[in-house]
C-alpha cells in the first residue's frame, strides 16, 4: 500500500491505495472531484523528496506528499 | 552552543532575540557583510494577519541545499519562519546572509529570499474575521507542478 498525504490547503485526509506508479494515482485522484482541481497545480514528492515524471514508480510502504501552491514569507 | 540556522516558531518571530544572537554567534567569525531581511506583515485588505503551514521535511531539504551553495562561496543562509498566526505588524520570516564579501552577501539574500518565495514548501493564509482564507492568488506552483493532471 501506498500511503497518499495532502499538504497545505487541501482539506482531505491521508488515503491508502493499492498503486504501483504515479500514472495510477493520478488515474484514482481523478475519480475525487474535489481533489482534481488541485492536480493541475500540485508538485509531487515521493518520500519528501521532488519527482518529475508520472512514470515514477512506487512500492509498498512509499509516502506520496501532494504540494499546492506555495507562498512563505 | 551555536544555534540552528534554520529555526521555525510558533507565531510571530521575537526578531529582535533571533536577530541578536546570529549577531553575537557571527559577528566574530571574520564575516565581512551580515545581511538581514525581516518581512512584517502589512495591515491590507482588511487582514488581522497570516497564518502559516509549513512542511518540514521537503523545507529542512530546501534549507540544506541552499546552505551549500552558501558555503560554495565561503557565505552561510539562516533563516527563521513562523508557523500558525502572526498578527500584522509583527514578522514571520527573517532570511541572513554571512559572507566574508559584501557583493556575494547582496546577491546570496536576494537569490535566497526569491527562491524561498517561489519553492519553499509553506503555505499562506488571510486571517479574517478569524477565519484562515488560502492566498491562493499569491501563490506560486513548484516547478514541475502538474505531472498529476
Amino acid at each position: 500500500m501506498v500511503n497518499i498525504e495532502f499538504l497545505g490547503p487541501i482539506k482531505k485526509e491521508a488515503l491508502r491505495l493499492d498503486i504501483n506508479n504515479l500514472n495510477e494515482l493520478s488515474r484514482a485522484l481523478k475519480q475525487d472531484e474535489e481533489l482534481s482541481v488541485w492536480l493541475e497545480s500540485c508538485a509531487v514528492a515521493v518520500n519528501d523528496v521532488l519527482v518529475a515524471s508520472k512514470d515514477t514508480v512506487l512500492k509498498d510502504g512509499d509516502k506520496v506528499s501532494l504540494l499546492p501552491p506555495v507562498c512563505g514569507g | 552552543m551555536k544555534s540552528e540556522k534554520l529555526q521555525l516558531f510558533d507565531g510571530s518571530l521575537p526578531v529582535e532575540q533571533i536577530t541578536n544572537e546570529w549577531y553575537r554567534e557571527y559577528k566574530d567569525s571574520n564575516f565581512g557583510a551580515i545581511i538581514t531581511f525581516v518581512g512584517v506583515v502589512r495591515d491590507e485588505d482588511g487582514i488581522e494577519g497570516l497564518s502559516f503551514d509549513i512542511y518540514e521535511p521537503i523545507l529542512k531539504a530546501w534549507f540544506a541545499s541552499w546552505q551549500k551553495k552558501a558555503n560554495d562561496n565561503n557565505a552561510i543562509v539562516l533563516m527563521a519562519h513562523s508557523r500558525g498566526d502572526v498578527l500584522n505588524h509583527t514578522s514571520s520570516y527573517i532570511a541572513a546572509v554571512c559572507s566574508p564579501k559584501r557583493r556575494v552577501a547582496l546577491e546570496l539574500i536576494d537569490e535566497f529570499v526569491e527562491d524561498f518565495k517561489q519553492s519553499a514548501p509553506i503555505w499562506k493564509y488571510d486571517i479574517i474575521n478569524n477565519e484562515r482564507i488560502y492566498a491562493q492568488d499569491r501563490s506560486t506552483k513548484i516547478s514541475g507542478a502538474g505531472i498529476l493532471n
